[in-house]
């Protein structure tokens, strides 16, 4: 069985007045129907840009994919002409953005919102679509959503607006949702509220999720594969159970020893990578966390190491091993 | 067992509300936003007090309401066992000295038209601590405390990193060698390996100098990793304060054990085993808050009694205070 989603190769860069910016540079991944795939990474390292051009959206000028492949349904996505991949997006293959306050049209209702997707994806009439909205919001938790349904997005809470969002991207029944830091601005509690949603309704819907965060706690209870970016490349792939257990990357390992666990038993003293993250515009042509790692060898500043296998299902971009290596290593498990 | 010198800082029922007008000549005060709603809790010398809350629990407003950045609507704020609120003019600017603060947003604080030089040294020369030769070698010696180079002492803020501006706010906080920084959200702003930096810098500070912090920030994983003790907000008010430890294996409170709950872990072992306290509907409007206990609205375990009348916030066991019916 062939994967529902693969993405090969993709490159994308933006071209600016102060340079070329290299955001992604050969990222390839698939993803298997029904199956939820996180991306982590922090901020400038590739994740949005690499999903948002899956789906073409990033401004052509001053962004441009540049190469790669991006196989949904045996069709590249990356070059299919623009009116079938009208049909493909919010259709097919949905998103939900980071920040629902700027999201969302200030000027429609929610009822006109959601409705416009039905309307135009699945050709129903004002009064179908405005019926079928009113179970959407209900689906999502917007209590008593027959008045709501009429009221404008600044009339929403945080919460209540992410809410929106999802069921927008529900609406024509995806295969796939990306969702796009979907809760970095919402509260934790609110948080939680919307990812018990996203894994319900992923239940009863079976579409597959790539949920993107840099939140590492957010990752590991809901995501069954992590890939790790950096500077705009996959620096680990793996099962998120290997991922936490057995991190092989230097950049996974500093980060995961960067955060604080909630359930730590004693005070230990969080591990701070050096540096900071490269300038894209400038990125040498080896590794580019070389300069902050504490594993790298000579090769590591020369040459960028290809993705590879370090055990089934588990890879990294690294020269290094870094269970065989004896330098100084940030203690990651209790 | 708490002596009387060892605190630092005391706060007796704090208020800090903001007045809701109508109209635009003759302004009519129609209610307020009960912003901070009655808050007390002390902090030691050398201690790190965390407090915790979501968006609009008032914990930002409580950090600036202590310094005095607002003045309080009512209630006290002992500093060295001085009252700060019926302070003013002269006698406040000296209490500054000793009291600082670092802010959230490392783009918003720092002037951008003031080098780094400037902004740093500020506070030496408005408090006559040092001025000329004296006041550049005190700055780069702070700039070289946070972990950024002296050399860049005339650089404006807008040619650094996110990170590296929330290290001058740090040095500009210290230079007065305070000895209580309110650190409201300090490394909200900034990735996650750049957050072990500022945090870790921020505890070795405090080891070298002797500090007391009021670390502010809604991270619970973080709050708890750099406080020893803990305090939880809602809706204007403190529902739970005690130890670290204690917060996390014994919680009292509703809502912290739900706040808890929420929280993610880095463990995909762990999180599959937790139960999560769901909890229901958004934080009522600081404008209306419900009768009684405001939390009732969301409990999961809310009685009549809760509705009607408003729990005593008061201490159940060794430093562990709480506010709630059902303890």
């Amino acid at each position: 069985m062939s994967a529902l989603l693969e993405v090969k190769g993709l490159k994308t860069r933006f071209y600016t007045q102060d340079g070329v910016v290299h955001a992604v540079n050969g990222i390839s991944y698939t993803l298997d129907e029904g199956e939820t795939l996180g991306i982590v990474g922090e901020s400038g390292c590739g994740k949005s840009v690499s999903v948002l051009s899956l789906l073409r959206l990033i401004p052509e000028p001053p962004g441009k994919i540049v190469g790669g492949e991006a196989l949904f349904e045996g069709r590249d996505l990356l070059k299919m002409d623009p009116e079938e991949l009208r049909h493909v997006r919010g259709r097919k293959i949905a998103m939900v953005f980071q920040d629902p306050m700027t999201s969302l049209n200030p000027v429609l209702t929610i009822g006109q919102q959601v409705g416009e997707a039905l309307e135009l994806h699945l050709g129903m009439s004002k009064r179908e679509a405005r019926k079928r909205t009113i179970e959407l919001l209900e689906m999502v938790g917007i209590p008593e959503a027959a008045e709501r349904v009429d009221d404008y997005p600044h009339q929403f809470s945080g919460g209540m607006r992410q809410r929106v969002m999802i069921a927008m991207a529900l609406s024509c029944n995806p295969m796939i949702l990306i969702a796009d830091e979907p809760t970095t601005a919402l509260d934790v509690t609110i948080q939680a509220q919307i990812i018990d949603l996203v894994k319900r309704l992923q239940d009863e819907i079976g579409m597959a999720v790539i949920w993107i965060t840099h939140d590492l706690g957010v990752v590991a209870g809901l995501v069954e594969k992590v890939i790790v970016m950096y500077a705009g490349h996959i620096v680990e792939r793996a099962s998120v159970k290997d991922l936490y257990h057995d991190p092989r990357h230097p950049y996974t390992i500093g980060l995961l020893g960067s955060v604080p666990r909630l359930d730590e038993k004693r005070k230990r003293r969080l591990f701070s990578m050096k540096g900071l993250p490269p300038d894209l515009i400038n990125l040498p042509p080896c590794c580019p966390f070389a300069p902050r790692c504490d594993y790298a060898i000579d090769r590591c500043l020369k040459e960028m190491p290809p993705l590879e296998p370090v055990a089934p299902g588990h890879e990294i971009a690294c020269w290094v091993d870094v269970k065989s290596s004896k330098s100084a290593s940030p203690q990651v498990s209790e | 067992m708490v002596t009387e010198n060892e605190i630092l800082v005391r706060v007796e029922n704090l208020k800090k509300y903001f007045p809701i007008t109508r109209g635009i000549i003759f302004q009519k005060h129609i209610g307020d936003i009960r912003a901070v709603d009655g808050v007390s809790f002390f902090i030691r010398r050398n201690e790190t007090l965390g407090l915790v809350g979501e968006s609009g629990c008032g914990k930002t407003t409580t950090g600036r309401t202590i310094l005095q950045l607002y003045r309080p609507t009512a209630g006290k704020v002992y500093f060295e066992g001085k009252d700060l609120t019926t302070m003013k003019g002269e006698e406040l600017r000296r209490m500054r000295r000793k009291m600082q603060m670092i802010f959230q947003d490392p783009y918003a604080s720092l002037n951008p038209r003031m080098t780094v030089g400037d902004i740093v040294g500020e506070p030496l020369e408005v408090h006559n601590v040092a001025k000329g030769k004296e006041k550049q070698e005190r700055v780069r010696e702070l700039l070289q405390l946070v972990g950024l180079n002296p050399y860049f002492i005339n650089r404006y803020p807008h040619e650094f990193s996110g990170g590296q501006r929330q290290r001058i706010g740090v040095a500009r906080a210290l230079a007065l060698n305070p000895s209580f920084i309110v650190c409201d959200e300090p490394v909200s702003s900034v990735d996650v390996s750049i957050q072990a930096q500022i945090v870790n810098l921020l505890e070795d500070l405090q080891e070298k100098f002797g500090m007391a912090y009021l670390f502010i920030a809604h991270d619970l994983a973080m709050v708890r990793h750099i406080s020893d003790r803990v305090a939880v907000m809602y809706l204007g008010k403190i529902v739970e304060l005690t130890d670290r430890d204690e917060l996390y294996h014994h919680p009292l409170h509703p809502y912290t054990q739900a706040l808890l709950s929420a929280v993610p872990i880095p463990d995909p072992v762990v999180e599959e085993k937790r139960k999560r306290i769901i909890l229901k509907g958004d934080v009522p409007s600081p404008a209306n808050p419900p009768s009684g206990c405001n939390f009732h609205t969301r409990c999961p375990v809310a009685m009549d009694i809760c509705k009607e009348v408003e729990p005593e916030f008061r201490e159940v066991g060794s430093e562990h205070w709480v506010a709630c019916h059902r303890v």
